[in-house]
């Protein structure tokens, strides 16, 4: 099993859920997080002060799929995830040692 | 023409209709002008003068408190409402029991004596002026009530909380109200000398400007300031309390007339223009030189010119309140931008910035617009010039920035020695709400 680790713009969240959807993804868990890569932060000004922010909204996708689905998930986020401009986020893969289902203690990948 | 009266319950009903009919028509008469009795309660007056006491409370809660509360982070959110709502409750207690005395109660140049403590002599049927004297007293409380509010802003996110009751209880003693009775009480040094401070620009706003100043300076820099980020945590909240202290400024720059008269009017009247010209003024200069308009910037502007219009509400006429107003909202940006951080100190909330700047600007100002020539009411006492006037005006100002600022600096330092009042650091990171009153501001995730 892999899991699949998405930061991508907040506002394709949707988008990347319902390509998701139609390839049959049964669930994800996000997280709203906030960071930075190359895209720069923005000034902020309060009174005179101005202050440079560094951080910026995301959102960050978790999904653990079966192996042979990978490579199928990861370009389909890519596609929807993507505007082409600095800032559209990163994947990570990691390998998952074991999925349980809380309901009815199955494990393995019939817990995915 | 013979009237037939057919039996003799027709006359008689006939009778008494032509009695009622006189009666109605002598009622149509015009009556004699009553001559305006001074000490006879006038129930206009009155019934504006209860409202305006209400305005007034509203504009410390929830106005100013929400103004504040949007400002700071919000792990402190939490402290400034509990500062301000106990500041009011505090007060209240203290007015009665002897402040209100030492403001109005006599006619020394100083200070009012002590013949009002308790509220001693102040009874349901006792009156001041048109109005009963309890409204009286109530009304003046709640300007005993905002003006150690203000000062709040000054020393957020860094005071302790029982320092700042103490610090307040004292204040309110031996500056606000002696300050209050040198403008406004019966004898007062300031008001014989002529000065025109209709609603507070000195009492008020200078007071609680240049103690804030003071405390901040006193207290010190919160940690980080300046290089750590601390913007607004709810600029909602800032601008949702900078309208309320807008529509109850109504009932502070009005209702400083104590009558229901054409005085309160124009007051009503100017501190509506001054206000909407100060909040564009702030909102123009800081676009020219920011490149953007901010909701800070023109609710700040918009909290300068209320400032600056309150010494002059009784005196100016409408233009004088546009030229008063802009000033204030132009001048007041530079203080709390360029000028304070020039000059390095932590006014986390710009009460110098704003009320003592802005009070400064509109007690000169007033001085010049109060001139019949430019649309104004006249000069105070037996002044008959321009330059008269605004050196009275400078007299006040300088006046209260120095007793304020020495009496404000001493009882500071002396707290300081003897409890301390300033919060650990670990207090501080962690944020006074939880740190001071086991409290958090917003519980989101249930």
């Amino acid at each position: 099993m892999k899991k699949i680790e998405a930061v991508i713009k907040p506002f394709k969240l949707d988008e990347v859920k319902d390509k998701l959807n139609e390839i049959g993804i049964q669930g994800i868990t996000v997280t709203e997080v906030k960071g930075f890569g190359r895209q720069k932060g923005h000034t902020e000004l309060y009174r005179g002060a101005e202050y440079v922010v560094d951080f910026l909204p995301k959102i960050k996708m978790e999904i653990v799929i079966a192996d042979d689905r990978l490579d199928e998930v990861v370009s389909t986020i890519t596609k929807a995830a993507q505007t082409g401009r600095i800032g559209d986020g990163k994947i990570f893969i990691s390998n998952i040692e074991d999925t349980i289902r809380i309901r009815t203690a199955e494990r393995g990948e019939d817990a995915i | 023409m013979q009237i037939i009266f057919p039996d003799y319950q027709s006359k008689s009903k006939h009778i008494w209709r032509v009695i009622g009919l006189l009666f109605f028509l002598l009622a149509l008469l015009p009556s004699p002008a009553m001559a305006e009795d001074a000490s006879i309660l006038n129930s206009g007056d009155t019934a504006w003068m209860l409202t305006a006491t209400a305005l007034v409370l509203f504009m410390t809660i929830p106005g100013l408190s929400l103004f504040y509360a949007g400002m700071v982070r919000s792990k402190n959110v939490l402290s400034v409402l509990m500062q301000c709502f106990a500041i009011t409750s505090l007060m209240t207690v203290l007015w009665v029991l002897y402040a209100y005395s030492i403001a109005f109660g006599g006619d020394g140049p100083f200070w009012g004596g002590l013949s009002k403590v308790f509220l001693k002599g102040v009874g349901v049927d006792t009156l001041s002026g048109s109005i009963p004297e309890t409204v009286f007293m109530t009304f003046q409380m709640t300007f005993a009530v905002i003006t150690p509010a203000l000062i709040v802003g000054a020393f957020a996110e860094r005071m302790k909380f029982s320092a700042m009751l103490i610090f307040m209880a004292i204040w309110v003693t031996i500056v606000y109200a002696p300050i209050c009775h040198w403008v406004w009480g019966g004898g007062g040094w300031l008001g014989n000398k002529g000065i025109l401070d209709f609603a507070g620009g000195t009492v008020v706003h200078i007071n609680a400007g240049m103690a804030g100043l003071v405390a901040a300076i006193i207290l010190g820099k919160r940690k980080g300031y300046p290089a750590t980020h601390m913007p607004p945590h709810n600029l909602g909240y800032t601008l949702m309390g900078a309208s309320m202290l807008w529509v109850g400024w109504f009932g502070f720059n009005a209702g400083s007339e104590l009558a229901a008269d054409g005085v309160a009017g124009m007051a009503m009247a100017v501190t509506q223009i001054a206000t909407a010209a100060a909040a564009l003024g702030w909102m123009f200069i800081e676009w020219a030189k920011h490149g953007k308009p901010s909701v800070l910037g023109i609710a700040s502007g918009a909290v300068a010119g209320l400032v600056a219009i309150t010494p002059a509400s009784g005196a100016v006429g409408p233009m004088g309140a546009l030229a008063i107003g802009f000033a204030s909202g132009v001048g007041c940006f530079f203080a709390s931008t360029v000028i304070k951080h020039a000059l390095g100190y932590d006014d986390s909330l710009d009460v110098f910035g704003i009320h003592a700047v802005g009070g400064i600007i509109g007690a000169i100002l007033t001085g010049v617009f109060c001139a019949e020539s430019l649309g104004g009411a006249g000069f105070g006492g037996d002044i008959t010039s321009i330059s008269g006037q605004v050196s009275v005006q400078l007299i006040g100002v300088t006046a209260t920035l120095i007793y304020t600022g020495v009496v404000s600096a001493i009882i500071l330092k002396v707290l300081d020695g003897v409890m301390g009042i300033r919060v650990s650091e670990d207090e501080e990171t962690e944020g006074l709400d939880i740190s001071l009153h086991n409290e958090r501001g917003y519980i989101i995730s249930n």
